[in-house]
């Protein structure tokens, strides 16, 4: 039993872990053709991500991709491609932002309201694609891709000059002047940092660890705990697998795919809390993308809660590693990108292959377990 | 001559079970070889092995004399082996020539060359005895024709020795009878057949030879002439052939279901279930006698609630749920085994006991508020699994793994043992070998006298009239006789599922009107 345990470990692990070898394999060879070692890069990366303030990054870049990544994958469990995870979390965070700006409340209340506002935005132009689909049988793809077109180029675009605080100074005392009104105080999450310090020394450079990164890994239990414990994962679950025979066993079926997409997009509106509380407004240039690297961090998941996490992780590495190539020259940045592409490909081969080997090594047990014990006595007489 | 087909030592594993175990079977070129065995006897991997489908892990091949090893079904086919799956696999909106040489076109220099793939369909039909009209849609086609539609495929691409998986589970006698006459006119063309049938005298009618497999193992290869039907049940099983016996009527006073001038319209607006009137007591079998396309199908989804009603109304123990959702019908009590197990039973990927959950994940002991339950549904598979024999190594593996007989006898203990009010069961016994199919026949009729109502559709004939308290017979979406099974023999009941044994014009005019 412990040994058929450690191989099902080792063997869920080995399709990412492939996948990652692989990828390290080929961005290798992209560095060393485009003049670059590949070996000063990778120790660069490393030695930058040992440090304290780099894994604060790495964190703070987790929280949003890790939030992104679970958004995207409670549509793919019934087969909806929630594509519009991007436009969900932009609008809704505009909106959390001008509405955690307008008000001031006690800080539980206040921070409560905006994380209700941002899901509720999200969840509600996320559930239009739903019922596009259910009553005019627009297909999400299309519908969230469009609605995205419709929330940054259009709503954001607009609503955030509409919004604009007047001519305040962006806190941080940066590239200041355009955003909505900055957030009290009362409305931010505090950080982690005190936390962290608990364990570790004393964080620098001014890095704090977004408390939003608590928010996150409750959706992933949440996740976890909606899809495999309750009855609608379930049913979400069936519908996945087979719309008929759900439908045959009583899940309404138009429902199911306003529920999702609504709950996918109230996961998307979170997407964007950690920037916000960091930067404590909403402005024009605000982070962008969160959305579509959800999807790539869910595909290297499998749509599983730990798998996402992986993922996730992985690609906060890579990004705040862009960074450090950048500064010390070692390569470009832009390597991170082709690395994140790779693993993608690979991880998607990787999970076939490992698949496939499993069920031969299941076989074989099978016949090993069955030849202790003959089959029960039949005469053979062909 | 060689013999058209000679496995040796073939063994295939899958995790848990040994699906063939050192089979050796000999098919003779020009014969009928019909291949028999309980559910998960392993009868369905040997077709696909020798198909191409799935490699062997041990075990040689040889195909008139020659050794071959298949990686693919195309290799198959080259040479010279076809296969026709128990599903169907053509496109609906296509026709029957388009159909047939899909992946095969003839090419000349416009591209495909429709002149010389008729040809050469029109010289297949011929050269076999197969009648079918190369411009007919596919989906205007009824099951019998379609499936000629399958064999005419594989014959076009070349294939001399034919694989039929279970052919007659889906056609009604008429229907079987016409494919064993193409059958006969195949094996005098030159063609040698292989078939899986579950119902003996059907074999004994056909075959040349029967070889039985019992747990993955050849048993006997016998002839049909040395056996009788019981023999060949022992073979299979060990047991004694079952036969349905009658029983005492359990019908009582209490009307468990009640469809009252039901109509349900397809996509054109056309009535495919015109003014149905069907009452069901507790303790009743109904029994629904038709040729697959005359409006049974609609008539359970409008009962089941998965397509909408135009007007009429469907009353459940005295409650109306004419408009109730699906699951709410469910909860009131209606059991239900679909006509196509792949199609609207089963979550292939799913472990079994999510299986089971399937139309009863509201309710306890799958439940437990708005959480499943997984303890209590893996026990409840469990008892599935004992009480209704579902032969497979643990409730965790994933359906798909099962035998077809086994993923049936599981969709059927599922909705028995829920205990439901009303079961509308299609086809139950689908593919279920005989030793269980009379077990099944028994928890249903055990579940009557309990006061179950059921409504049973069934291309086999022996079935509905061994089971119903009543038969009707449905044609062109209208009840139009009620028949006293007692007194009822297949072939009469044929007659009348095919129109021919109802009054001529008079009621066909007002039909149509
Ligand atoms: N893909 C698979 N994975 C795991 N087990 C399998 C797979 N296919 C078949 N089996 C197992 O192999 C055994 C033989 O299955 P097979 O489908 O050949 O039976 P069969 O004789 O055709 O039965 P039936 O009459 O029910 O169709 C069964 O125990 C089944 O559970
Ligand atoms: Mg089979």
């Amino acid at each position: 039993m412990a040994k058929s345990l450690g191989r099902r470990v080792m063997l869920a692990l080995a399709a990412p872990v492939l996948a990652v070898a692989f990828a390290v394999a080929m961005s290798s060879i992209v560095l060393a053709l485009s003049g670059s070692s590949p070996i000063t890069a990778y120790i660069d990366m490393f030695d930058h991500a040992r440090k304290l303030e780099t894994m604060i990054d790495i964190g703070n870049r987790f929280t949003p991709l890790y939030i992104s990544g679970v958004a995207a994958a409670i549509g793919f469990r019934m087969n909806l491609f929630n594509i519009g995870v991007e436009g969900q979390y932009l609008l809704a965070t505009l909106f959390a932002a001008a509405a955690g700006g307008a008000v001031n409340l006690p800080p539980v209340l206040h921070i409560g309201l905006i994380l209700i506002v941002a899901m509720t935005v999200g969840a509600a132009y996320s559930g239009v694609a739903g019922v596009l689909k259910v009553t005019r049988g627009v297909n999400e793809v299309i519908s969230t891709i469009m609605l995205n077109v419709i929330a940054i180029s259009g709503l954001v675009a607009w609503l955030v000059r509409e919004w604009q605080a007047g001519g305040g100074v962006n806190a941080s005392g940066g590239n200041a002047g355009v955003g909505t009104e900055p957030i009290p105080e009362s409305g931010l999450m505090p950080n982690l940092n005190g936390f962290v310090e608990i364990f570790t020394r004393e964080i620098k450079q001014g890095k704090k660890l977004t408390g939003v990164l608590v928010i996150a890994l409750l959706v992933g239990i949440g996740y976890h705990v909606l899809v495999n414990r309750t009855r609608f994962g379930f049913d979400l679950r069936a519908s996945g697998m087979n719309p008929f025979a759900a439908q045959a066993g009583g899940v309404p079926p138009k429902r199911m795919v306003v529920t999702a997409m609504v709950l996918s997009g109230a996961a998307a509106g979170l997407v964007g809390m950690s920037t916000l509380m960091d930067q404590g407004r909403y402005s024009p240039n605000f982070v962008r993308g969160l959305g579509f690297a959800g999807i790539g961090v869910t595909l290297l998941g499998r749509n599983h809660p730990v798998g996402i996490a992986i993922g996730a992780l992985l690609f906060a590495f890579l990004d705040v590693s862009a960074g450090i190539l950048q500064i010390s020259g070692s390569a470009s940045r832009e390597i991170v990108v082709i690395m994140q592409g790779i693993i993608l490909i690979a991880a998607v081969v990787a999970y076939e292959v490992v698949n496939r080997f499993r069920q031969r090594e299941e076989a074989k047990d099978a016949a090993a377990a069955l030849q202790s014990v003959p089959p029960a006595g039949i005469e053979v007489s062909a | 001559m060689a013999p058209a087909i000679e496995l040796t030592g073939i063994t295939k594993r899958f995790p848990g079970v040994v699906a063939n175990d050192d089979v050796n079977l000999t098919v003779e070129a020009g014969e009928i070889h019909a291949i028999c065995g309980e559910n998960g006897a392993g009868k369905s991997t040997l077709m696909k092995i020798l198909y191409g489908m799935q490699p062997p892990d041990e075990g040689t091949m040889a195909v008139d004399g020659q050794r071959v090893r298949f990686s693919s079904p195309s290799d198959a086919i080259e040479a010279g082996v076809g296969m026709v799956h128990q599903h169907f696999m053509l496109a609906d909106n296509l026709t029957v020539l388009e159909n047939v040489i899909l992946g095969a076109e003839p090419r000349n220099w416009r591209g495909i060359d429709f002149k010389a793939a008729r040809q050469h369909l029109s010289e297949v039909g011929e050269a076999y005895g197969l009648d079918v009209d190369p411009d007919d849609l596919v989906e205007s086609l009824e099951v019998g024709e379609r499936q000629r539609v399958e064999i005419i495929k594989v014959l076009y691409r070349g294939a001399r020795i034919l694989i039929l998986d279970e052919p007659t589970a889906v056609l009604v006698p008429q229907e079987v009878e016409e494919l064993f006459r193409n059958m006969r006119e195949l094996k005098a063309s030159g063609a040698t057949i292989l078939f899986i049938d579950h119902k003996l005298d059907e074999v004994l009618e056909i075959a040349d030879s029967i070889t039985v497999l019992r747990q993955g193992r050849t048993v006997a290869t016998v002839k049909p002439e040395d056996v009788t039907a019981g023999d060949l049940a022992e073979l299979m099983v060990g047991s004694e052939l079952p036969t349905p016996d009658i029983t005492d009527s359990t019908v009582t006073d209490a009307v468990a279901l009640d469809v009252a001038e039901l109509v349900v319209h397809d996509a054109d607006e056309r009535a495919v279930v015109d003014r149905v009137d069907l009452r069901i007591h507790k303790g009743e079998i109904v029994g629904i006698a038709g040729v697959e396309g005359n409006g049974q199908s609609e008539l359970i989804d409008a009962i089941i609630g998965t397509q909408p009603v135009a007007s009429g109304t469907i009353s459940l123990l005295g409650a109306d749920v004419t408009h109730a959702s699906v699951r709410n019908r469910r909860e009131a009590g209606i059991g239900y085994v679909p006509q196509d197990r792949h199609h609207e039973g089963l979550l292939l990927e799913a472990p079994l006991w999510e299986n089971a959950m399937l139309g009863h994940q509201t309710q306890a002991p799958y439940a437990k508020g708005a959480f499943v339950d997984r303890r209590g549904a893996q026990g409840q598979t469990e008892q599935i699994r004992t009480e209704f024999d579902v032969r497979t190594p643990n409730v965790h593996v994933a359906a798909h793994a099962l035998s077809g007989g086994n993923q049936q006898k599981l969709i059927l203990g599922r909705e028995m043992m829920a205990e439901p009010s009303v079961l509308i069961a299609a086809h139950p016994t689908r593919g279920i070998d005989v030793g269980a199919q009379a077990a099944v026949w028994d928890s249903i009729r055990a579940a009557r006298a309990k006061g179950l109502a059921t409504l049973l559709i069934s291309a086999d004939l022996d079935e509905l009239i061994g089971l119903s308290d009543t038969i009707i017979v449905m044609l062109r979406g209208k009840l139009v006789a009620t028949l006293d099974p007692a007194a009822v023999t297949p072939r009469d009941l044929g007659a009348y599922m095919t129109g021919a044994a109802l009054e001529p014009a008079g009621q066909e005019v007002a039909a149509d009107g």
